[in-house]
């Protein structure tokens, strides 16, 4: 069977500690300023109407993704899985993926790289959850193969209620944000 | 390759261009020819070591990836019960603690008068000489007693052997009266014994959870937010009372926009509906409880009609919220909350919380308040403590005193400094790991306090603001690269974990036991520090206690048998008064002339145009303490004013999301500037801040001057008279514009 790597996001879960991005930055031993995930709370309503949706958030290892299109080195480009990734020693730092990326998924390493989100594919190769699944105390991230319906975010995905970003624009997003 | 430059990348390119690719058929090194990768950033270390955390008093099970002597991560214990394989931000972030460049380096003296922050290096044995020579001093002059330890975190265990072999019973700690003791006061009062830490509350089989003003999931308890996660996650419902719309409350079934301070109102409304509508536990109250028919007639008039002018909130929702937090009864579960300082009446306040635990069946009860057990643990043999009269405690006011505290007073350590104000005078502090410029409320007070001392010590991993106004300032090494004292603290399944150290000390820093052993040598108690060493300590209570060295030392955790914690495990509510009954109407605080049961008191109004200012936590910090550290900084830099929107558009200079602005209390105190976040999640009559920000200690090099300082705008407390608690949320603030600010 093909494998085809997503995530869920439990948004009902999440209470935007950011300990998944501290896990990243550690276990991928990222610079000063460089995110491969972050936070993002959105509010709405008035006072005391309100709702408030927590998202962890990464790249969304599109199906179709425009970065990979727009990189002339071929740096970026699909690993196994699905995996958008970036070959650092192929990379110019040209930008060009980061103006086609429209979830903000990638920045410049200080070393002239561009880089982001791996899924952790060194990790899942042993076997290993993603460092931000692994180290989530609100277990709200769950890892796995889309492309078996059995795998527990093929299951999530099935059951519950959920929402990609942006999801006019074609790329076919592989991260799932669960909603209530 | 992670490291890779430009420069060598293009060198890189010139090699592979010679061709050395073609010949061995692998990487070319040449766009388009070369394989594409996806490298492993190669932070696995080279061991593993297992201890537990001290990023906060929680104590999770960590283990430290160690690479070439260099702690790479850390990632949660499986094996830890606190942990359960996972770890909040600040745990995983503890890098950025050990690696932090502003960590106190050497021993320092100081050279130029108090608070000048001006001090040289020297050494170990200089610096212990002179703190010794100091205490012996004041043990001459004043006796023992005069020497006072302020203690937090886990290391402060050895220092505390030496106040108990000195001769001292003066060993405080802001966790108490400036933190969680009036709700261990309540509770003690309503079930004999107080939560202690981690509380024994069983979230994750809670139907319903109820916070009072307590922000779980901001307040990143990794154990309790693990759990209220797994119940949300399995359909709980949450009843927020906040006047800030928190996370949780945006998860909650209902959010109650409560005014401050009036959290007593609608406690003793809810009761009312309770009894009115027949939904509380009348079956357990009957058996295990005292005082029924009093707290019926006391709330029979406080109706949900009587609460609304008080506390804003509808009397439908207070119906409402009542019956569902009643339906899941026993598994409701009321959050006794932790930092609970706020008002002066806040024992009454977790006391109503406690009696409204007790109406619904909830205390020993799945899903509610369990009970709890200790790993049993073998001592060192250490010879009697030295012969001393019994010494009193110098926090106790001359006029009074707190009755029901069962801890030190810190702030009473602190007015027992100013002479005539206690029984004794203290005339040396120790102060280990707290920073009590931010963490007691009045900054001033404080400072005019350890201008009387003829010793000041501090002990600490970073140049706090506290360490600016010690005599002398010895660098403790982080947990990471020290063993510390075996950790068992009561909870629902025993358990004892170990900290051992995973790196070599950095720099001249030593770990806690050290000093504590060389301070004892030094002043003739050598015979009570009689361990080789912590690792020879540990071996020695570990064997005693038969506990597997082998296995500790790998896991970093040996869990005990399971006991039984609530009813449906046969074990009976956990109930420790005189007759084994709750106390719902207190015998005890009649007798000392408190109000037996709780009642609800307007709380001053603050001047007009001026918000109250609240106080809380982020997850990314550990009140000041963590605030230096660089990496936990990235995605929390500073903290906010949090602002209603409303409010903020109709200051008389509008202030808008992200502008800076300075906070002025009603005493003219000062703080910020600050960006302002501007926001529907707060009602107009406060502003809230996190906080531990706004240093101004000069060491601290990236925490200096970030953020506003709430301590700074503290400077009126309110006394708890019941035990001591200093009451902090009776300050004002307002906002004006910084407009030179950047």
């Amino acid at each position: 069977m093909k494998t085809r790597y997503g995530m869920a996001v439990d948004t009902v879960r999440c209470v935007g500690c950011n300990a998944c991005v501290i896990a990243c930055k550690t276990e991928n031993a990222l610079p000063d300023g460089g995110f491969r995930d972050w936070i993002v709370t959105e509010t709405g309503g008035t006072f005391p109407s309100l709702w408030m949706q927590i998202r962890s958030e990464r790249c969304n290892h599109c199906t179709h993704p425009g970065c990979v299109d727009a990189c002339p080195t071929g740096a970026s480009h699909v690993n196994e899985g699905g995996v958008v990734a970036v070959t650092h020693a192929k990379c110019t730092g040209c930008k060009a993926c980061i103006a086609a990326c429209p979830y903000d998924a990638r920045y410049v390493h200080p070393a002239g790289f561009v880089d982001k989100c791996t899924f952790c594919l060194h990790r899942v190769r042993k076997a290993l959850e993603p460092a931000c699944v692994d180290v989530c105390p609100t277990r709200t991230l769950t890892f796995g193969n889309l492309a078996d319906p059995e795998s527990r975010v093929s299951r999530l995905k099935a059951s519950r209620r959920f929402k990609v970003l942006q999801p006019g624009r074609g790329y076919e997003p592989n991260v799932f944000f669960l909603e209530a | 390759m992670s490291q890779l430059t430009r420069r060598r990348f293009i060198q890189i390119g010139g090699a592979a261009a010679a061709g050395a690719a073609a010949v061995s058929g692998l990487a070319t090194k040449w766009w388009g020819l070369d394989a594409n990768r996806v490298d492993d950033p190669g932070t696995d270390g080279d061991k593993v070591v297992a201890s537990f955390c001290e990023l906060c008093f929680w104590n999770c099970g960590v283990l430290a990836h160690v690479k070439d002597g260099k702690v790479t991560k850390l990632v949660g214990s499986p094996d830890h019960p606190l942990s359960r394989g996972m770890l909040c931000p600040r745990g995983a972030g503890a890098t950025g603690m050990i690696y932090d460049p502003d960590r106190l380096k050497k021993p320092l003296v100081r050279t130029s008068k108090r608070g000048d922050d001006v001090f040289e290096e020297v050494s170990w044995d200089a610096a212990l000489d002179k703190v010794a020579e100091g205490l012996l001093k004041v043990r001459e002059r004043h006796g023992p007693e005069a020497v006072a330890l302020f203690t937090h975190g886990f290391g402060g265990s050895w220092f505390k052997h030496f106040m108990k072999v000195w001769g001292s019973p003066n060993v405080g700690a802001p966790s108490y009266a400036q933190c969680r003791g009036p709700r261990e006061a309540g509770y003690q009062l309503t079930y004999g014994a107080g939560l202690g830490s981690p509380e024994p509350i069983d979230i994750e089989n809670a139907r319903v959870i109820t916070l009072i003003g307590s922000h779980l999931g901001e307040n990143m308890h990794n154990t309790q937010v693990q759990e209220l996660a797994d119940a949300v996650g399995k359909g709980a419902q949450l009843v927020v009372v906040d006047p800030r719309y928190s996370v949780a409350a945006g998860k909650a079934r209902h959010w109650l926009p409560i005014k401050p301070g009036t959290d007593i109102a609608l406690l003793l409304a809810w009761m009312n509906v309770m009894f009115e509508e027949g939904l509380y536990d009348a079956a357990y109250l009957a058996r295990w409880a005292t005082g029924v028919e009093e707290l019926k007639a006391h709330v029979a008039s406080k109706t949900p009609e009587w609460a609304w002018p008080i506390t804003g909130i509808r009397p439908e929702l207070i119906r409402e919220s009542a019956r569902l937090v009643a339906s899941a009864r026993p598994a409701s579960l009321v959050h006794p909350g932790r930092h609970t300082t706020w008002y002066g009446d806040d024992t009454q306040r977790a006391r109503a919380m406690a009696i409204l635990a007790a109406m619904l069946g909830s205390w020993g009860h799945r899903g509610g308040y369990l009970a709890t057990g200790k790993f049993p643990l073998a001592g060192y043999p250490v010879p009697k403590a030295p012969e001393q009269p019994a010494r009193p405690k110098a926090d106790r006011p001359k006029a009074g005193g707190y009755p029901v505290a069962d801890e030190v007073i810190a702030s009473g350590l602190c007015d027992a400094t100013t002479p005539g104000h206690a029984l004794y005078d203290l005339k040396a502090w120790i102060v280990y790991g707290t920073n009590l410029i931010q963490a007691m409320p009045d900054t001033k007070k404080t400072i005019a306090a350890i201008q009387n001392l003829d010793l000041m010590v501090a002990i600490d991993i970073l140049p706090m603001e506290i360490c600016g106004w010690a005599d002398v300032v010895l660098p403790e090494c982080t947990y990471l690269e020290r063993d510390d004292d075996l950790a068992a603290p009561p909870y629902k399944r025993p358990f004892v974990a170990l900290r051992q150290a995973a790196v070599e000390p950095m720099y001249d820093s030593k770990p806690g036991w050290w000093i504590a052993k060389e301070l004892g040598n030094r002043v003739g108690l050598g015979a009570w520090f009689p361990w080789k060493d912590a690792r020879e300590y540990l071996d020695t209570r570990l064997a005693a206690s038969k506990i597997d060295a082998a296995e500790i030392r790998k896991k970093g955790v040996v869990l005990g048998p399971r006991i039984a914690t609530c009813v449906e495990e046969g074990a009976a509510p956990p109930i420790s008064l005189p007759g084994g009954k709750i106390a719902l109407f207190s015998e005890e605080l009649k007798g000392l002339g408190f109000d037996p049961l709780p009642s609800y008191y307007p709380q001053e109004e603050g001047p007009p145009g001026m918000m109250r200012l609240l106080t809380g936590r982020a997850p990314t910090e550990t009140f000041g303490r963590t605030t230096n550290n660089r990496l936990l900084a990235q995605p929390y830099p500073e903290n906010e004013v949090w602002v209603n929107a409303e409010v903020a558009r109709s200051l008389p200079v509008p202030v808008k999301n992200g502008d800076w602005v300075l906070l002025v209390n009603q005493d003219g105190a000062r703080a910020g500037p600050v960006r302002a976040k501007v926001t529907e999640r707060i009602r107009g009559d406060c502003v809230y801040l996190v906080h531990g920000w706004g240093h101004t200690a000069k060491g601290l090099r990236y925490a200096r001057g970030r953020g506003a300082s709430d301590s700074d705008l503290v400077t009126r407390y309110k006394v708890d008279p019941i035990m001591g608690g200093t009451g902090m949320n009776v300050n004002f603030v307002r906002i004006e514009p910084a407009e030179n600010a950047a």
